[in-house]
């Protein structure tokens, strides 16, 4: 079985956001990056997972420039055989989708993985769009997958409950908590990736679709009102009279 | 050139955060100066509670029966020729997931998702990103766009329209995904985490899944959904779907009742955009202090029972 794993570099999720030139582009300054958790953690880890069980290879592949590159090491490191970077400052997601779609075609893929959403963009749309640029099934915010054949189990969390699916291979799935569990690349893993190839591609060109004009902080939260640990009713009272919340 | 809006359905019944989107597609056209169509799949009793948010038309795509997200996002596309629409609305939620992203493709639109706002003349919307810490502002550069609404942001939006409700069957070819199982794990009358307007949540102050009786209480006598923070669903206190935060749910309910949690930012980053933030935590350090409207310092096993009979004795004098 022939797994894609899309991987994108997020920032830390403790890291303190902010704006440059005329708040129109992400302060990267002091900024320490990671693998999106949920490529990491869940996408990545079960195709690994899969490909042990099943045989076959795992391929990641991240859309942006070469300082991505540290991040796709890390997803050697954890397991992955190899990697492909499309060289290209994508700045929407429809722009991600037809590059990671146009390499897709040519590796001919069982299964594509990306992750539940971005931390940065918060747009959980790369795996719709590339599946329906793939004329593929797709599965978002799966919880749980398995491959038998060319048939792809997934369970996936609904409003009361949960749903299990099939769809015959070549399917796009998004993962989200629970399908994997996340592994903490060892020595052997980091050595190893050194070795593993980092394929820098072309890209084919398209354009982006929406544009990013500005970006704005939220306003600062007004002070905390506190009550008397004694005194709870005070708290139903305010949320009556003064929020009007209950 | 009517706005088209995507529906849902549960049961019969159009989903709240359908009904949501519904009423924003009627703000919208009322700005563009036309008439909203809905669009939905077989299942939909009547107009499912449609009519009374502003859709004139209702369009029941009866050959699909299952949320299939290929078959929708043709069906959408149809819809969208035949009506002329330029804008699609969507909700951002499971479904709105699955078939939006689709669907943009399929009509060559521009998508943005989680949108927080209406669009503004330039028809530019904002949504939130780096996970609440921010709101980003954008345009699209297609003529036809597509937008999808965060649920709760926006709330209902009733409008006196009438609905007519019609069927059409659109070329979507067989569907791709089977449905195997369905398993309900909610008991009766409890309300999903991602639509409830109240939410009482509690973290590993708690010190033991025996100790949630009272926060069931308590969010049974409010009327409110329970979620938890990551660790105390890790170990397995509580099911994973409670979990809210940046690798859970994100939610936006008016009110969000916070007890033992120490307010992470990973766990704000899915809370932060609750109307009001109540925190009772027995630390006066605990960061969720910060981004709380209401605090109140002391333990959770005196405050929480004190806080159920307050509430009870405010129900009967209300
Ligand atoms: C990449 C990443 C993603 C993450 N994603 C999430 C996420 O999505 N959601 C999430 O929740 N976390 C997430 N976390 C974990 C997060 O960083 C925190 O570790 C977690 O939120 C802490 O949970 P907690 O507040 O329940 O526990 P603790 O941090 O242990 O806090 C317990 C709190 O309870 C208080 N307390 C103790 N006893 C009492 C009492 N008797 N009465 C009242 N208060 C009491 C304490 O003062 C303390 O403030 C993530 C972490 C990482 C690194
Ligand atoms: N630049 C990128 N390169 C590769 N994969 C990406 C990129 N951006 C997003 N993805 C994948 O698409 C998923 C959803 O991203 P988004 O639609 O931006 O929320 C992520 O979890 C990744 O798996």
């Amino acid at each position: 079985m022939k797994i894609l794993v899309c991987i994108s570099k997020a920032p830390d999720t403790t890291s303190k956001i902010a704006f440059k030139d005329n708040n129109t582009a992400f302060d990267e300054n002091g900024v320490q990056f990671i693998v999106n958790p949920y490529d990491e953690w869940y996408a990545l880890v079960r195709a690994i997972e899969l490909k042990e069980a099943q045989g076959g290879s795992v391929t990641t592949i991240t859309v942006g420039g070469a300082d991505n590159d540290p991040i796709i090491r890390k997803a050697l490191a954890i397991g992955a055989d190899d990697a492909i970077r499309v060289d290209m400052e994508a700045t929407d997601a429809f722009q991600v989708a037809s590059e990671i779609a146009a390499k897709a075609k040519e590796g001919g893929f069982d299964l594509v993985l990306c992750g539940k959403e971005t931390i940065n963009n918060n747009g959980a749309v790369v795996g719709g769009m590339l599946a329906e640029l793939l004329d593929a099934p797709y599965i978002p915010l799966a919880t749980k997958l398995d491959v038998s054949g060319t048939t792809a189990e997934i369970t996936r969390d609904i409003a009361g409950g949960e749903e299990v699916l099939t769809a015959q291979l070549p399917v796009v799935i998004s993962a989200a908590k629970g399908m994997a569990e996340q592994r903490i690349p060892n020595m052997r893993g980091i050595m190893a990736a050194r070795s593993k190839a980092l394929n820098v591609a072309a890209p084919a060109g398209t354009e982006a679709s929406t544009e990013v004009k500005s970006y704005s902080l939220p306003p600062a939260k007004g002070d905390c009102t506190y009550i008397d640990a004694e005194n709870p009713a005070e708290l139903i009272k305010k949320l009556h009279e003064e929020a009007k919340v209950i | 050139m009517s706005v088209l809006v995507f529906v849902d359905h549960h049961n019969g019944k159009a989903s709240k955060a359908s009904l949501e989107a519904v009423g924003y597609a009627k703000k919208v056209a009322d700005q563009l100066g036309t008439d909203v169509a809905a669009i939905t799949y077989n299942g939909i009793e009547g107009d499912g509670g449609v009519a009374g948010f502003g859709a004139s038309r209702l369009h029941v795509a009866s050959n699909i029966t299952l949320a299939d997200s290929g078959q929708l996002a043709k069906a959408v596309q149809a819809a969208a020729e035949a009506e002329g629409a330029d804008v699609v609305i969507f909700s951002h939620d499971d479904l709105g997931k699955a078939v939006a992203p689709r669907a943009a493709v399929r009509l060559q639109a521009g998508l943005v998702t989680g949108v927080t706002t209406m669009p503004n003349a330039e028809l530019e919307v904002s949504k939130n990103v780096f996970s609440g810490k921010a709101t980003a502002h954008v345009s699209f550069k297609t003529a036809k766009k597509v937008i999808s609404i965060l649920p709760n942001a926006f709330g209902m939006m009733p409008s006196e329209v009438s609905t007519a409700v019609s069927t059409f069957t659109p070329e979507v070819g067989a569907a791709q995904i089977t449905v195997k199982e369905v398993k309900t794990t909610a008991s009766d009358g409890e309300i999903p985490l991602p639509e409830a307007d109240l939410v009482v949540s509690a973290g590993r102050g708690l010190k033991g899944p025996e100790n949630w009786g009272m926060i069931e209480e308590l969010a049974q006598e409010l009327g409110a959904a329970t979620a938890c923070s990551r660790p105390v669903s890790d170990i397995g206190w509580r099911p994973h779907h409670e979990h809210v935060g940046q690798t859970g749910v994100a939610i936006r309910p008016t009110l969000y009742i916070a007890v033992g949690i120490s307010g992470a930012i990973q766990h704000l980053a899915g809370v932060n955009g609750s109307k009001v933030i109540v925190v009772i935590n027995k630390d006066p350090e605990a960061p969720f202090f910060k981004a709380a409207d209401y605090g109140i310092v002391g333990d959770a096993f005196e405050v929480v029972p004190k806080l159920i009979h307050a509430l009870k004795s405010f129900k009967a004098s209300n």
